[in-house]
């Protein structure tokens, strides 16, 4: 087993692991924050996306021990208590979902580009989440979503 | 202004909220204190004999706490009619497909049961297989199953009008053969469910179903329990596009039963290689397709030969056959059809539903075909389909097809106009046709889909409306959710009917120990059926209301209103009251009311009839005219699809952002069963099981969708709706495939056109030329 800190939206948490867990399992198992799904376990779907360091990655792609010492947000650490943040909002808005399965990813995904590029053109949102799937929107409605939200969040 | 204050408005969906927090909770996101983990052990054969199985090395691994195996269901087999029940839970003497579950273990992890499948010695005697259904058809083939002859596990032969009188009288008849692909669903939720069996006699289950009482019923078949003793509880789905999660499986019976046997309860996650290796998947189908035409272009008869891979079990193939048949009488004028269907048996996985069910591939063959005739007649392709397309029929009347398939609405020809003034469509002269190497098209498809799916005995469909005493309504119906929106427009039938806003309506996820009974999710059945049910329960409730104001008031009940939460009487709006304050009264009439409000469907109730192919699959029938822009590679095949612009008559939409999300959805994935997805399959054995390797498209991949409502106003839907979730995945492979013509002059009939496909073609038709 192998000792880890890590802080998951805001919380620092300490942790034995064992060396072979994965980020995912930390996160849903260990932590119980059920938000960040995992569909393929093997970083082809995007469903388990979180941010780490800034960065969006497959968190089971990451080893648990990887995290050690790291910065990390989950779809459970967007909202500002009842106030959603404004992609949320806009994926409420716009329909940027249905069944919902690979919606935390692909919202952390939408986070992350915005984060780095406020004002994304259409070709770099739909890169931006190039690596998540969805297969129940065709994207379009997503893709509507993260535009609404680069604007509603212009000059914040 | 609208007549409605609900229907119609463009309304967030009422799940939005814990969609987006990641408060949703599927099934894997359930446990229990004490819970066991199950892991299933998988046939690393297509069809062997099962000699002997020893699970003594899994018992002693520490943390295994139980080790099933087929025998332990005691012969118990389910499917989909009671002649068709022919698949175990787990095998018990052979295994029919690569990767059947052939033990199951329960142990205190996840991990732990993985090490004691390991542990299972199976002994297998390997027996031929056999791949390929038309090989599977012939005398002396191996058989899959001992009960049917020639592996032929469902035929229909239906035969309208006389086809052989009017091909003969034809100006032009056609022979082709088409091909579809093996597509599956592609949720992103793998199946899962966390079952516990009381040592009292009751199984809870929250298991990913999209039709859950299926389940509900399989698992009191298979544990020999009262249906009272069952109880279904809904997770959120993560998706479910039919097969599948319609359908019950291994992992859900083992769970139950080591539930059963260990007193714990047990979850079971599938990985997403086993769902990608023993998904219920479309049927791949053959369709050979005989199409006659007179001189000016009408259609004379249309024959269909089809040869359906159906995989090692029955499961729902009787259905997927009689889709790929009843339908092809839609949407165009057709005064002679025949059809042989063949559903075969092999040793692939289970051919089951998927969206657009059955009717995507024969409407795709036939669609294609009309319009290859047409270039050869010379006649416009817009005009070819006017020319044949079924007209809309005057309000009161009804069209019926030569096979008794009768509409009351049917927005074709206003579908065709609506894409064809599209730019897409309107403009494609100006655009370019070729720049450096890529060759750019456009194509044109007219479909068509059942909505509110006929039943085979188990019509029963209720909803429940509760009004609260502060004014707050509770929804319950039998009803699921599987991602499609559904929930939403059930609140807003409730919400419209009651006169009160949406924000007062909330719906129940099925929990089978309250929720009324329903069929499930499919056949685009959910708006229009549990609709209906929704409409009628709501007016129940609100007869009851306006008895409470109109004995407040001292009028007559018709002489009261509701609308947008306020209570009012008509002729004297002055005197009016919040609807919570009329909640109150009703509740606190002292009379011991409850304000409830039940109803049920009546559509639908019309048996299917199988062996004819006569009358009504559905309730009612979308239309679906679709444009699509592509460009080719003609050095490397790539193809890049750039604008699909849909027309589609969904009778009234009732929520628009849903009924959209629908239409974008199920076109995007035709798109990838147009272009990139197929199992490629050897021996039985699925080399691709991984979504790296079975492509779906991808954001980068989706063209500019550009939606034209066509609206029509069925009578047979509540507030005139009719299906919005399969229209546009029957409509995308034509229209993508006609463009692929357009851009290359070339015909593709196999689908997927992969650019191996279209480098091969291209090369053919320059060897063929020179």
């Amino acid at each position: 087993m192998k000792q880890i800190k890590l802080t998951v939206n805001g919380k620092l948490y300490e942790l034995s692991v064992p060396p072979w867990e994965t980020l995912v399992e930390v996160i849903r198992d260990d932590l119980g924050l059920t938000g960040t799904k995992e569909g393929c376990g093997l970083g082809e779907c995007g469903a388990c996306t979180v941010i780490m360091e800034g960065k969006a990655v497959n968190s089971c792609l990451v080893l648990a021990t990887e995290a050690d010492g790291k910065q990390i947000t989950t779809i459970e650490g967007l909202a500002d208590g009842d106030k959603l943040h404004p992609i949320q909002q806009a994926f409420v808005d716009h329909g940027g979902f249905q069944c919902g399965f690979c919606t935390p990813g692909m919202i952390m995904s939408a986070k992350a580009l915005l984060d780095k590029n406020p004002t994304p053109s259409e070709e770099e949102i739909r890169r931006g989440i190039a690596g998540n799937l969805c297969r129940c929107t065709g994207y379009t409605k997503i893709i509507e979503s993260i535009k609404a939200a680069a604007k509603n969040m212009e000059g914040k | 202004m609208s007549e409605f204050s609900v229907i119609g408005k463009r309304m967030p969906r009422v799940d939005a909220r814990e969609k987006v927090t990641g408060e949703a909770k599927y099934a894997a996101d359930y446990s229990l204190p004490g819970m066991l983990w199950c892991k299933l052990l998988r046939s690393p054969y297509p069809h062997a004999r099962i000699l002997n199985i020893d699970t003594s090395k899994a018992e002693k691994l520490a943390g295994v706490k139980a080790v099933i195996t087929g025998k332990d269901f005691g012969g118990w087999t389910w499917g989909w009619m009671p002649a068709t029940r022919d698949e175990p839970p787990l095998a018990v003497d052979k295994v029919r497909y690569m990767a059947e579950a052939v033990a199951g273990i329960a142990a205190i992890d996840e991990d732990t049961a993985e090490e004691a499948c390991e542990l299972v010695k199976v002994n297998y005697e390997e027996l031929p297989g056999v791949f390929d259904p038309e090989a599977a058809m012939k005398e002396g083939a191996p058989k899959v199953h001992d009960y049917v002859k020639n592996n032929i596990s469902v035929e229909y032969h239906w035969n309208f009008g006389d086809v052989e009188k009017a091909f003969a009288e034809s100006y032009i008849v056609r022979e082709d053969s088409f091909r579809t692909a093996r597509a599956t669903h592609g949720y992103l939720e793998p199946p899962a469910i966390l079952a516990y069996y009381d040592p009292t006699g009751y199984i809870t289950v929250w298991a990913a179903k999209q039709s859950p009482y299926f389940h509900y019923r399989h698992l009191a078949a298979c544990f020999k329990l009262p249906l009272s003793k069952i109880r279904v509880i809904q997770p959120f789905i993560g998706g479910g596009f039919g097969g599948t999660k319609n359908d019950s499986l291994a992992g859900d019976f083992c769970a139950v039963l080591l539930s059963k046997m260990t007193g714990k309860p047990v979850k079971y996650v599938e990985s997403m290689e086993e769902e990608l290796t023993t998904s219920r998947r479309r049927h791949n189908l053959i369709v050979y397709s005989k199409m006659g035409v007179k001189k000016d272009g009408a259609l004379t008869a249309i024959q269909h030969r089809v040869i359906a891979d159906g995989g090692g079990y029955t499961a729902i193939g009787p259905l997927s056959l009689y889709l790929a048949g009843f339908a092809t009488t839609l949407p165009y004028k057709l005064p002679n059809f025949k059809y042989d269907g063949y559903r075969v048996f092999t040793n692939n996985p289970i051919g089951a539903a998927m969206r657009g069910h059955g009717i995507t591939h024969s409407r795709f063959a036939a669609e294609i075909q009309m319009e290859m005739i047409a270039e050869e007649l010379g006649i416009d392709p817009v005009e070819m389909r006017m020319r044949n397309a079924i007209d809309n029929p005057k309000p009161g009347t009804i069209y019926e097809t030569i096979n008794k398939v009768s509409l009351k609405t049917c927005g074709m020809k206003e579908a065709i106009q609506k894409v064809t003034e599209d730019p897409v469509w309107r403009d494609r002269g100006k655009m370019p046709r070729k720049e450096g190497n890529i060759s750019w098209g456009v194509g044109l498809s007219a479909t068509s889909y059942l909505g509110g799916a006929r039943q085979m005995g188990h019509q029963s469909c209720a909803a429940i409306v509760r009004v609260c005493e502060d004014g707050t309504v509770n929804l319950i119906t039998g009803a699921t959710d599987c991602g499609q929106g559904s929930d939403t427009v059930l609140c807003m039938i409730a919400a419209e009917e009651l006169g009160v806003k949406l924000g007062d309506i909330t719906i129940k996820r099925v929990d089978s120990a309250y929720t009324p009974v329903d069929p499930g999710s499919y056949g685009s059945r959910v708006t229009i059926l549990a609709g209906q049910a929704t409409q009628k329960a709501a007016g129940e409730a609100k007869k009851q209301l306006l008895e409470a104001a109109a004995k407040t008031w001292q009028v007559k009940p018709e002489d009261v209103e509701i609308k947008d939460g306020e209570v009012f009487v008509k002729s004297d709006p002055a005197k009016s009251m919040p609807f919570s304050r009329l909640a109150r009264i009703a509740c606190y009439s002292g009379t011991g009311a409850v304000i409830l409000g039940t109803g049920y469907s009546s559509y639908g109730v019309e048996p299917l009839d199988l062996n004819t192919g006569i009358g009504n699959g559905g309730t009612s029938y979308s239309f679906t005219a679709q444009s699509a822009r592509v460009g080719v590679d003609t050095e490397t095949g790539k193809i890049t699809v750039t604008d699909f612009t849909i027309a589609s008559d969904c009778g009234r939409l009732l929520s628009p952002i849903t009924a959209e999300g629908q239409i974008e959805g199920g076109s995007v994935q035709g798109l990838g069963q147009t272009l990139y997805e197929d199992f490629m399959m050897d021996r039985g054995k699925t080399l691709n099981p991984t979504f790296l390797d079975y492509k779906m498209p991808l954001a980068m991949d989706v063209p500019n969708i550009k939606l034209i409502d066509i609206e029509t106003n069925d009578p047979d839907g509540p507030f005139g709706a009719k299906e919005a979730s399969e229209g546009s995945i029957v409509s995308s492979p034509p229209a993508i495939v006609s463009a692929l013509h357009d851009a290359v002059g070339v015909w593709f009939k196999e689908l997927p056109v992969t650019p191996e496909k279209v480098v091969k073609a291209l090369k053919e038709k320059v060897r063929r030329h020179t």
